[in-house]
């Protein structure tokens, strides 16, 4: 029966950056996907584009691009990726200037765009999903709001002959269900064969994640090699179920255990995992090492599309202001404590407006919250954190500065003070019509 | 005994949602999982932070159990105060749960 090999080159946008080429040369790709684009990631992204028009594309895409576009290119191995972000044009312009600089002329790059709907959303009122409150709360200090994009658009690029595919927000697991659809012919309404499509991409998405990395635990989970941790590829076949592995002589494992654990990776209810073409059913997956570092994924399912599409919406949000210190040997739980109590003073007698106010002992409570120290603890070591949010970078920088006047002014041996204001561009997601997106591709050659 | 020794865990975010899967190392202890370690249960061992409510969803295939906390991220993983903002954490803070010793 036909494979095909779809490899992971990325789980997030700071990964990793030469697994993609020992994929690249040593896994016997067809395709090779990179997910690049976190929530936030497009808000920061689309201020950077107001700023320069070629801007505000994946800050590692170039690197990206000029380690792996030879290697795919001489093996024929189609690339897919999000790391267009808020600009996927400007993107696809610097991979084929990379492209031609590499000798590879006559690379076709496709960019995928249509995923915007800023302007939409100004006009609208919706309710948030995920979390209290309505789109209109935040519209006057919108920045982005982007859809998320089914595989459409990238099956129509590959079709128009596209050696490389970029885009912005798309579900993550249509950049691997796309290649599938495209080479094996699913029809769109195939619900078992998207449902197991998205289970495959699902679980290549965050790649080290299912290859041993995120899962080590001394003593209970050993994982061999994680410095030379191998991203995962799958041989998925014509019906959707696959097998997950990875390059021989890679660090890393793939067992039943890393499976499982990136199956319910932000996963709420497995029955009903919504995606943009697909409601993926993961409770029937059946997972089977069939050798060293291979296990075969069968029994996912799906369900209708939904009628909407979610976005995610980025706005100036607030300010936070922090401030840490350690205090260390004897007494220094006490001293830590005191330290905090006087920062707590000392931001009231100063009238430092805050919505939101945390005192916490990192290495105690910062974590669970809570009382989670025994009693008489005396830990060799604690540093204190305060945290606020302020309505502005004024009030923000006025926390740390607090806590570094315990340098002269608070108990004794407080060090290592570190303080930092910061502007909060948040992301809130809503749901909107699918009619609403038109998506569009554009081609660069190189 | 901890829950650590018979389950390993991760977490994942969504927003100010925290989805946390515990999963047997051996498929003959889910029941006891079932039992023990129920929605009210995680909810209370979060009481110091999470709003509430928290679900439970049952895969039996997988030997795992799925628990999804609303209101567990400090309003959002993008505008948390909290140091580690992603809420990455709890699944290792989870496993410290108490357990009645497994027969």
């Amino acid at each position: 029966m036909r494979t095909l090999r779809i490899g992971s080159g990325a789980g997030y946008s700071g990964d990793r950056i030469e697994p993609a080429l020992e994929l690249a040369e040593h896994g016997a790709l067809d395709y090779l996907v990179f997910e690049c684009l976190a929530e936030r990631t497009i808000a920061l992204a689309q201020q950077q584009r107001q700023r320069d028009p070629e801007a505000g594309y994946d800050p590692l895409l170039t690197e990206r691009m000029t380690t792996v576009l030879r290697a795919c290119a001489e093996r024929k191995i189609r690339v897919i990726t999000n790391m267009g972000a808020a600009n996927p044009v400007a993107a696809a312009r610097q991979t084929a200037r990379i492209a031609r600089e590499l000798g590879l002329t006559g690379l076709r790059i496709a960019a995928v765009t249509g995923d915007d709907v800023t302007d939409r959303l100004h006009s609208v009122d919706l309710p948030l999903i995920e979390r209290e409150g309505r789109v209109a709360d935040i519209a006057e200090r919108m920045i982005s709001a982007n859809a998320y994009l089914g595989a459409g658009p990238i099956i129509d690029a590959l079709r128009g002959g596209a050696d490389v595919v970029i885009t912005g927000r798309v579900g993550d697991p249509a950049m691997f269900t796309a290649p599938l659809v495209h080479e094996f012919g699913w029809a769109m309404d195939d619900w078992t064969r998207l449902g197991r499509g998205t289970l495959v991409g699902h679980l290549l998405e965050c790649a080290g994640q299912i290859t041993g990395g995120y899962f080590a635990d001394p003593g209970y989970k050993d994982v061999p090699d994680l410095a030379r941790l191998g991203f995962p590829l799958a041989e998925v076949t014509e019906d959707g179920h696959a097998v997950i592995t990875k390059v021989a002589g890679s660090g890393g494992q793939v067992s039943i255990a890393t499976c499982k654990e990136q199956i319910l990776y932000e996963v709420h209810d497995p029955a009903r995992y919504i995606q943009p073409d697909v409601v993926a059913d993961f409770t029937g997956a059946t997972l089977q090492q069939i050798g060293p570092d291979r296990v075969a994924i069968s029994g996912g399912a799906g369900t209708p599309r939904t009628p909407t599409l979610k976005v995610s919406v980025g706005y100036h949000d607030s300010f936070i202001g922090e401030g840490q210190m350690s205090y260390a040997g004897p007494g220094a739980l006490a001293r830590a404590r005191l330290a905090l109590d006087i920062v707590e003073q000392r931001l009231k007698l100063t009238n430092v407006a805050t919505t939101e106010l945390r005192f916490e002992l990192i290495g105690a409570d910062s974590v669970r919250r809570g009382p989670t120290l025994p009693v008489n603890a005396e830990p060799e070591e604690v540093r204190i954190r305060v945290v606020g949010r302020t309505a502005t970078m004024r009030e923000a920088v006025r926390i740390g500065n607090e806590v570094e006047t315990l340098y002269t002014n608070g108990p004794a041996g407080g060090g290592g003070a570190l303080k930092s204001a910061r502007e909060i561009l948040a992301v809130a997601s809503t749901l909107i019509p699918r009619e609403w997106i038109t998506p569009h591709i554009a081609y660069e050659v190189a | 005994m901890k829950l650590r020794e018979l389950a390993h865990a991760r977490t994942g975010d969504k927003g100010d949602v925290s989805n946390i899967s515990v999963i047997t190392y051996q498929p003959g202890d889910y029941a006891w999982l079932l039992q023990h370690v129920t929605a009210d249960r995680v909810q209370a061992h979060f009481a110091a932070f999470v709003r509430g409510p928290v679900r439970r969803y049952e895969l039996p295939g997988l030997g795992a159990l799925n628990f999804v906390l609303e209101g567990a991220l400090g309003g959002g993983v993008t505008r948390s105060l909290a140091l580690d903002q992603h809420g990455k954490s709890l699944s290792s803070s989870l496993l410290d749960m108490e357990i009645p010793d497994r027969a």
